[in-house]
C-alpha cells in the first residue's frame, strides 16, 4: 500500500517509443563493395597525382599508367607467365609440405599427453628461430639449387600450421570424444570423424598464415642464385633500374597473397557447411 | 533370473574419499531401475563405471556387451548430420536403421539437418535415437532430462517410457528428480554415503498418474531417504 501511495506523489511519466541505439537504415546491395573499392582507387589517384606533379620522378617510381603498360608487355611476351609459374610452383610445393608437416605434428602433439610432452617444447623452441636466419645454413646444407628454396618455404610454413592445429586439436570438446568412444569408435575414427572436423577452423587459420609466409619465404629464397621466377625478374629489373618492372612484381606478389586468401576463405565456407547452418539461423 | 547388471563390492576412491564404498547392484534383463541421490553421492560415477568410461578401484562389474549411454548433454558431433550422428561408428550403410530410429523419436524430417540447428529437446531426442538404434541390452541414462525445460522434460519422459516398453532393454536411470524416478522406473534405489540406503519396487499401474495418493506417499518417503523433509 505504501508503495502505491509513494508513487502518487510524482507526476505521471511521459511515455516514449523505445528506439534502438543504432537503427541501420536500408542499404543498397552495391554500397558495400563500392565503398570498399573507393580506398584503393584513391591511393592509385594519389600515386598518379604525385607522378604528374613531379614529386615522384620515374627513377624513383613510375606512374600507375606506365606500370600497367609494362605489365601488359611482360605478359604479351610470356615472361610474366613463365616467372609466375615457376615461383608459384615453388611456393605451392613448400606450402603443401610445410602445412602437411604442421598438420601431422600438431595433431599428434594436441592429441596425447605423451606427444605433447615430447614434441611441444622443441617445436616452441624451433618456432622462435627466424626462418630468414636459416638461409645461409640451408645454402651450406642443401646448396643453391631448387631443393634449398623449397625446404626454406617448407620450414617457414610448418610452424604457424603447427601452432594452430595443436591448439585446435587440444580444444576439441572432450565430452563429444567421450561419447564417441562409448559408441565404439576407434581412436583413428575419433581423430578423423570428430577431432579433425572440430579443429577445422584452427586448421584454416593456420593455412592462411602459412600461405602468407610461403610467399615471404619465396621472396627470400629467390634472392639467391635464381635463373627463373619472379625473383629473377626483379633482380634483373634492379640491375637496369627498371622501377616499372619492380612495381609490377611487387603488385603481383600482393595479388597472389590476396588470391590465396580468397581461395582459402571460399574453401572454408565449402568445407564446413555445418557452421554456415548456424550462421543462417 | 537373468541379469543385465551384476555389481558386487564396487569401490571407487577419489583422493581420500570413497565415493562408492562396497556397492552391490543387480539389475534384471528388461528392468527399469532409477538411481536417486543428492549431488556428489557418486550416482553418475557408478553409471560411468557401468558404461566403461571409468574404471573401479575394487569389486567386480559385469555388464552386457551392447550398452549405450544418453548423457546430460546431447553430445552430438557438430560436423555430422543428424542421421549420421545416430549411426555414429556404424558407417553410412546403417543410415536406413538410423532413419527408423529417428522416426521413433519423431525427428525423421530432420535427418539431414546439422546438430547446431536443433533445439535442446530435439538434440536430446537425437541422442536417444543414437542410443536405441544399437538395440542395447543395457541403456544408461545420465540425467538425460536435467538440461531441458519443464515442458520438454515431460514430453521426453513420456517418450522414453514408451520406447523402453517397446525395446525392452535393461535401464539404469541416474536422476535427482524423485517424481521422474517414480513415474518411469520399476525399481528405485537411493544412494547415500557411498552405498544404497533404499531399494523399493514401484507397484503403481502404468501410465502413472502423478496426482494419486500412492504416488505422493512414495514421493514423500523417498525424499525422506534423500534427507529432504516436506
Amino acid at each position: 500500500m505504501t508503495a502505491v501511495l509513494r508513487g502518487t506523489g510524482r507526476p505521471a511519466p511521459e511515455l516514449v517509443a523505445p528506439r534502438a541505439a543504432r537503427s541501420s537504415g536500408p542499404r543498397r546491395r552495391w554500397a558495400g563493395p563500392v565503398l570498399r573499392t573507393l580506398g584503393p582507387l584513391a591511393l592509385i589517384g594519389l600515386w598518379q597525382l604525385a607522378v604528374v606533379s613531379g614529386v615522384l620522378t620515374p627513377d624513383v617510381l613510375t606512374g600507375p599508367g606506365t606500370v600497367l603498360r609494362t605489365g601488359r608487355d611482360l605478359w604479351a611476351d610470356g615472361q610474366l607467365q613463365e616467372a609466375l609459374r615457376v615461383s608459384l610452383t615453388r611456393a605451392a610445393i613448400g606450402l603443401a609440405l610445410g602445412a602437411s608437416a604442421g598438420l601431422v605434428i600438431g595433431t599428434v602433439a594436441g592429441l596425447t599427453r605423451l606427444g605433447e610432452e615430447l614434441i611441444d617444447s622443441s617445436m616452441q623452441m624451433l618456432r622462435a628461430i627466424p626462418f630468414l636466419s636459416l638461409v645461409p645454413l640451408f645454402i651450406v646444407w642443401f646448396g643453391i639449387e631448387e631443393i634449398s628454396k623449397i625446404i626454406l618455404i617448407t620450414v617457414a610454413c610448418t610452424f604457424p600450421m603447427y601452432i594452430n592445429v595443436y591448439s585446435g586439436v587440444r580444444n576439441t570438446d572432450r565430452k563429444v570424444v567421450e561419447a564417441a568412444r562409448t559408441f565404439g569408435l576407434s581412436p583413428f575414427q575419433i581423430v578423423r570423424q570428430v577431432v579433425l572436423p572440430g579443429a577445422l577452423p584452427s586448421i584454416f587459420a593456420g593455412l592462411r598464415l602459412a600461405s602468407t609466409l610461403s610467399v615471404i619465404a619465396l621472396i627470400a629464397a629467390e634472392e639467391l642464385n635464381v635463373t627463373s621466377g619472379l625473383g629473377y625478374l626483379m633482380n634483373q629489373a634492379k640491375d637496369y633500374l627498371r622501377t616499372d618492372v619492380l612495381a609490377v612484381c611487387v603488385l603481383l606478389y600482393s595479388l597472389v597473397g590476396l588470391l590465396a586468401d580468397l581461395v582459402l576463405r571460399l574453401a572454408e565456407r565449402l568445407v564446413m557447411p555445418w557452421r554456415k547452418a548456424v550462421a543462417v539461423r | 533370473m537373468s541379469l543385465a547388471v551384476d555389481v558386487t563390492g564396487l569401490r571407487k576412491v577419489y583422493g581420500e574419499r570413497a565415493v562408492l564404498d562396497g556397492v552391490d547392484l543387480q539389475v534384471r534383463r528388461g528392468e527399469f531401475t532409477a538411481l536417486l541421490g543428492a549431488s556428489g553421492t557418486g550416482k553418475t560415477t557408478l553409471l560411468r563405471i557401468l558404461a566403461g568410461i571409468e574404471g573401479s578401484d575394487a569389486g567386480s562389474v559385469l555388464v552386457p556387451r551392447t550398452r549405450t549411454v544418453v548423457f546430460q548433454e546431447p553430445r552430438l558431433v557438430p560436423s555430422k548430420r543428424v542421421v549420421d550422428n545416430v549411426v555414429l561408428g556404424q558407417g553410412r550403410g546403417a543410415r536406413p536403421t538410423g532413419l527408423a530410429a529417428l522416426a521413433e523419436v519423431g525427428l525423421e524430417d530432420h535427418a539431414l539437418a546439422w546438430p547446431a540447428t536443433l533445439s535442446g529437446g530435439e538434440a536430446q531426442r537425437v541422442a536417444l535415437a543414437r542410443a536405441l538404434v544399437r538395440e542395447p541390452d543395457l541403456l544408461l541414462l545420465d540425467e538425460p532430462f536435467a538440461a531441458l525445460d519443464a515442458l520438454t522434460r515431460l514430453t521426453m519422459q513420456a517418450l522414453i517410457g514408451d520406447l523402453v516398453v517397446k525395446h525392452r532393454p535393461a535401464v539404469v536411470l541416474v536422476t535427482h528428480d524423485v517424481e521422474e524416478a517414480i513415474a518411469l522406473a520399476d525399481r528405485v534405489l537411493v544412494l547415500r554415503g557411498g552405498e544404497f540406503v533404499t531399494d523399493v519396487r514401484v507397484e503403481l499401474d502404468r501410465p502413472r498418474d502423478r496426482g494419486t495418493a500412492d504416488f505422493a506417499e512414495l514421493r514423500r518417503s523417498l525424499l525422506a531417504d534423500l534427507g529432504v523433509t516436506v
